[in-house]
């Protein structure tokens, strides 16, 4: 299939970028997203133009590194799909497919497609952790867990931290990412004994690194590629309003 | 905003409990008994400061939250996500709280304004009549005459469609930023706020709806 591109291109992060249009021929649609992009870069270079800079690694779905906004939506038209996932088959051929980074100040575009994701890192290395004193490793079934606390909290560690969230939310709020990893660690006993630090801490971080609030609109479950619920904001902020009250820290 | 806002849902079941006495068919008698009840008992006056607070604290945070998350991102999208992720109305928050906002001045302008301030200064003073040997505040005749206008009634309609939807988000909403994520009780909880924004609003409206067709007074 033949398609019409448009595409931010930004030379860094000081400059102000614009969208350019590409022609694209002779794609299958068998081809992943990514792929489709590998061709044209390809195409760009044969042609000594500087090829279309994006952020990609795995290309499985695992690894939260691609992070295309396609046609108005985060990761592209598939529901629970990441950009690498999403395949052409999900176009026709003569589309015209606008192809934008994630948009929050929070997330500065580096290159065309690519942004500064460092702001998790900070929330992560803020508390989304637990200390454990070096020795032996301890068997892993020695602490029983409640089955569907576990399960809730593979759930919730499913988030790769792509920022799709970030990139819906109307407020540029990044609560579903941290509401995902302080619910995989405070469902679990391993995460007991910082629970009511790290969401302190993460929370204090997120608002630092200048992600906005959060309004409950839903947008960021709904283009979630790992579909991690809702559920996990209000848990987020239940713990939150009783660490507020019960936590030491002042 | 949460717990601004719950309180403000407490109140309007009040509200909309006491207004609800002019259908009683009665040339406002209930109503205007009720209406004395909540002027000159002393706990409900205090309550009422509590109100004025709440709704003041409610709509500065919401000002403060916009304003506040309009500062987050300042490129848009070319192609933006829509409804694709969200209801319009749980995005419109703002919108939908200023609009009430305007509701609620012309509101007080005609309701509550003349009930305790009438007579001071230029203020309009509410008339009287007896009822069982008691003279009250005529509320109900003040909302009779009122809604002989089309234009008012249209403006009360249309403010309480706008409160229907930013009850819609706003009450399920509440509760999740309070803490609610047992799946089941949210569900019930979004459940009750659903028939809650059609209800109440829907009870508000016809109101001066009533009136001005002359289904009663």
């Amino acid at each position: 299939m033949n398609l019409t591109l448009k595409v931010w291109k930004q030379k860094n992060k000081d400059t102000r970028g614009s969208f350019e249009t590409f022609q694209v021929k002779g794609i299958s649609s068998e081809m992943s997203f990514l792929e489709m992009f590998d061709v044209l870069n390809e195409q760009l270079i044969e042609e000594g133009k500087e090829p279309i800079a994006f952020d990609h690694d795995c290309r499985e779905g695992i690894c939260g590194m691609c992070s295309m906004y396609i046609n108005g939506r985060p990761h592209g038209p598939w529901h629970g799909t990441t950009t690498c996932q999403l395949h052409m088959r999900a176009f026709k051929d003569g589309d015209t497919i606008v192809v934008e980074p994630w948009r929050a100040n929070a997330f500065p575009v580096i290159k065309d497609l690519i942004v500064d994701r460092r702001a998790f890192d900070h929330i992560i290395q803020a508390g989304g952790f637990i200390s454990v004193n070096t020795g032996n490793a301890v068997d892993g079934n020695a602490i029983p867990i409640e089955r569907e606390k576990a399960d809730q909290s593979f759930a919730a560690a499913a988030c790769i931290g792509c920022g799709a969230c970030v990139a819906a939310c109307k407020n540029s709020s990044a609560m579903l990412f941290v509401s995902a990893k302080v619910s995989h660690l405070a469902l679990l006993p391993q995460g007991a004994p910082e629970k009511k630090t790290r969401v302190m801490n993460m929370i204090a971080q997120m608002d630092k690194e200048g992600f906005g609030a959060c309004t409950n609109t839903g947008a960021c479950e709904a283009v979630c590629p790992k579909e991690i619920s809702l559920e996990n904001i209000a848990r987020l902020n239940q713990e939150y309003l009783g660490s507020s009250f019960t936590s030491d820290k002042v | 905003m949460a717990l601004t806002g719950v309180s403000l849902i407490a109140f309007l079941v009040v509200h909309v409990g006491i207004n609800a006495c002019i259908w009683a068919n009665d040339d406002g008698a209930m109503f205007n008994r009720a209406a004395h009840f909540m002027g000159a008992t002393v706990v409900i006056r205090i309550l009422e400061v509590g109100l004025f607070v709440g709704i003041i604290l409610h709509i500065v945070q919401g000002l403060l939250l916009e304003f506040e998350n309009r500062s987050k991102r300042s490129i848009g999208y070319q192609v933006p996500l829509g409804n694709r992720g969200s209801k319009w109305y749980s995005r419109s928050m703002g919108l939908l709280g200023t609009l009430i906002l305007l509701f609620l001045i012309m509101h007080i302008y005609h309701f509550w304004t003349p009930s305790r301030l009438g007579g001071i200064g230029n203020i309009h003073e509410l008339g009287t009549t007896t009822i069982d040997g008691k003279e009250y505040h005529d509320l109900y005749r003040e909302m009779v005459i009122v809604f002989q206008s089309l234009a008012i009634v249209i403006l009360y309609v249309l403010g309480c469609i706008s409160l229907a939807y930013h009850l819609m988000h706003g009450f399920a909403s509440a509760f999740r930023t309070l803490g609610l994520h047992n799946q089941r009780y949210y569900r019930i909880v979004k459940g009750v706020g659903n028939v809650f924004s059609i209800v109440v609003p829907f009870t508000f409206a016809m109101m001066p709806v009533s009136i001005y067709l002359g289904w009663i007074g």
